[in-house]
């Protein structure tokens, strides 16, 4: 592909609002994990839950959007001045040149949750207030940021699990690239809701400890929420970094569980290399999916060790931020931007013992590094996987 | 650099009310006064094996059912696949929401799973043993325009053969109150990148106009009233074989201009 300028970008998770935040938090190791209470859930689990989502007001002309999930998102577009950033490229354009493509797997499904215990008694009616379309509906996160900067362009969600927000760099590139669009806002937004605790609780991959990536006792993942959005553009004046290479794959192996050696990932990660023209060795960090769970990293493990060997340095972040889900694939590309920003490669945290099996080169403290390229995997339920290669700015 | 994508349809898969696949539909669509409205016939996925068959709700069964009426005979094993529905699987989603208002919340782990927008997409690759590259989109009204403007852009940039599948199943109620659709329907479109005399060839550009109506009053309500059923008028033009300029409803704006010459 040709490569693509990111112009700008933000992100909002468990480690702060805004990339300030979230740069401190990475340098210093600190964790957004807490074994905070969400909603009613009894559950004993830790959360990367965003302060302050409640507080939020959504624009009052899109007020029929108003649930968890567009309220992250508005938090997301208020952070490090994107949303100026986005209105300078509709002025440049035109609102009708400029595509919307964002990931989530949950979209504002907790409003549906919430309604289906105010059913009427006698007619099991949702209640009037209840809006399916502008809420729950898979599209209503890219309606409603479509809607919040007045763009005309084309727009949809990507909604493949756990890599949904790494595929909105292809579905947008892929467009800019064909001269259909100067540019796109894409992204990803997932907030916590009952559906994703109590059901990665039912599969057993729900850690009550802290999750600890590439850990020999990891038990499970710790969930998180988070909105992370880049604008891309077809030509840039400040190039923050280079979108240089994506690769996509499917498992077609099973539904929750990954392929045993990694073979759709392995697919992905060459599939990206060769997208960016690169050799493995060209790439100084890889941010991992690493959720901690037991069997997830195994594989991941193979799979990265057959495309980078031992060489490549590489950390998974979610012991950070959490697994924010749809939003992880925008959430990590943007710590591996982050990176090269920081010329840091970010450490895993929370691992203990280090799992004798796994052979990766895995970094437990943050280290400074003279990075020129980044990659980041995701995978995700249904044997959906992503790899994104990024490039320094100069 | 040209504006418009253009693409030719290798095969047709359909699945609708009165449309029981496309080999069936073509002579209806070609005269829509023997077009009769009978619910949507949804066929247990062969393609599973037994236990994923067991696992399989209305919208696996459905996309499953026009993906393999449109890739018959061809490698699906190297097979992109672009999927897009305004829904995931409705009924399980409805489950899992009743589960979710219940003190205990014993939440079923083949419920959560199924749960994901690109279940189907898992499905598929599962059931045809490909690796290839899958996504899965939403937009909401706009699923149909959304799928086939990314199935277009992905065979032009990759000069390889996609298999666009749109499907979109009603909910039970109480949700069906707040979005109610009809009835079940999917279309499925495999595109080529190379022109090929024999099969329509499909020019698809991103326009500011009015979405072309279907001829016949019956399958107009179906067009407007589930998003996969804003295919109609390209699949009427496609079953005339005559080419044709349509508008399909997308964004509005953006629409899709479709020119199909051709076969």
């Amino acid at each position: 592909m040709m490569r693509v300028p990111v112009t700008d970008y933000t992100l909002v998770s468990a480690l702060g609002a805004g990339r300030a935040a979230t740069r401190s938090a990475l340098a210093e190791g600190c964790s957004g994990l807490a074994q905070h209470a969400f909603e009613t859930v009894a559950l004993e689990t830790w959360i990367g839950q965003v302060p302050g989502v409640d507080a939020v007001r959504l624009p009052a002309v899109l007020g029929d959007y108003d649930c968890r999930n567009n309220r992250l998102a508005q938090l997301g577009l208020d952070s490090d001045g994107f949303a100026a950033s986005v209105n300078a490229a509709r002025a440049r354009y035109g609102a009708d040149r400029i595509g919307v493509f964002l990931g989530t797997s949950t979209s504002g499904i907790l409003q549906t949750e919430l309604a289906y215990r105010r059913r009427d008694p006698r007619s099991g009616a949702l209640p009037g207030d209840f809006r399916y379309g502008q809420t729950h509906n898979t599209y209503s996160l890219a309606d409603f940021v479509r809607n919040a900067f007045a763009l005309q362009g084309p727009s949809a969600v990507v909604s493949t699990a756990c890599s949904s927000s790494a595929k909105v760099f292809g579905a947008a590139s892929r467009m800019i690239g064909l001269g259909l669009i100067d540019a796109a806002l894409v992204g990803g937004v997932d907030s916590l809701c009952l559906t994703t605790l109590y059901g990665f609780n039912s599969l057993e991959l729900l850690a009550t400890d802290i999750c600890r990536p590439w850990d020999a006792e990891r038990h499970g993942l710790s969930l998180g929420e988070a909105a992370a959005f880049a604008l891309l553009e077809r030509e840039g004046a400040q190039v923050k970094a280079w979108l240089l290479g994506v690769g996509e794959s499917s498992d077609g192996h099973h539904m929750s569980s990954p392929h045993p050696q990694g073979a759709g990932a392995v697919d992905a990660m060459r599939a990206a290399l060769a997208d960016a023209g690169l050799e493995a060795a060209a790439v100084g960090y890889l941010n991992l999916h690493g959720t901690a769970t037991p069997n997830n990293d195994a594989a991941e493990d193979l799979a990265v060790h057959q495309v980078f060997g031992a060489r490549v340095p590489c950390s998974s972040t979610k012991g950070a931020t959490g697994h924010t889900l749809g939003a992880a694939g925008a959430v990590e590309a943007l710590i591996a931007m982050l990176a090269l920003e920081m010329q840091l490669i970010p450490g895993g945290l929370n691992r203990r013992v280090p799992d004798p099996e796994l052979r990766c080169r895995y970094v437990d403290r943050s280290t400074p590094a003279r990075l020129r390229i980044v990659a980041s995997n995701s995978f995700g339920f249904g044997g959906s996987n992503a790899c994104l290669i990024f490039g320094a700015a100069a | 650099m040209s504006d418009s994508l253009a693409v030719s349809v290798l095969g047709i898969g359909l699945a609708g009310p009165g449309l029981a696949g496309w080999q069936r539909s073509r002579d209806v669509l070609r005269d829509a006064s023997r077009w009769n409205r009978a619910p949507t016939e949804l066929a247990a996925p062969l393609l599973l094996q037994p236990a994923e068959r067991r696992r399989a709700g209305a919208m696996v069964k459905l996309s499953l059912a026009v993906a393999d009426e449109a890739s018959a005979g061809i490698d699906r094993q190297r097979l992109a696949t672009v999927f897009s529905a305004s829904t995931g699987e409705s009924a399980n989603c409805h489950a899992l929401c009743e589960t979710l208002a219940t003190p205990e919340r014993l939440v079923s782990p083949t419920r959560f799973t199924n749960s994901v927008h690109n279940a189907c997409a898992g499905y598929w690759h599962i059931a045809t043993q490909s690796r290839a590259r899958s996504t899965s989109l939403c937009g909401r009204d706009a699923s149909f325009g959304a799928g086939l403007l990314e199935a277009a852009v992905q065979c032009v940039t990759g000069g390889e053969p996609v298999l666009l599948v749109a499907s979109d199943v009603p909910y039970p109620e109480p949700l069906h109150g707040s979005r109610p659709l009809p009835d079940a329907f999917g279309v499925a479109l495999l595109l080529g990148a190379r022109a090929d005399d024999n099969v329509p060839r499909l020019e698809v550009r991103l326009i500011d106009a009015p979405a072309t109506p279907c001829d016949d009053a019956g399958l107009e309500a179906l067009r407007t009233a589930i998003p996969a059923a804003r295919s109609l008028p390209l699949l009427a033009a496609l079953a005339r074989r005559a080419s044709a300029r349509l508008v399909i409803e997308y964004l509005g704006p953006p629409q899709l201009e479709v020119r199909v010459t051709g076969a």
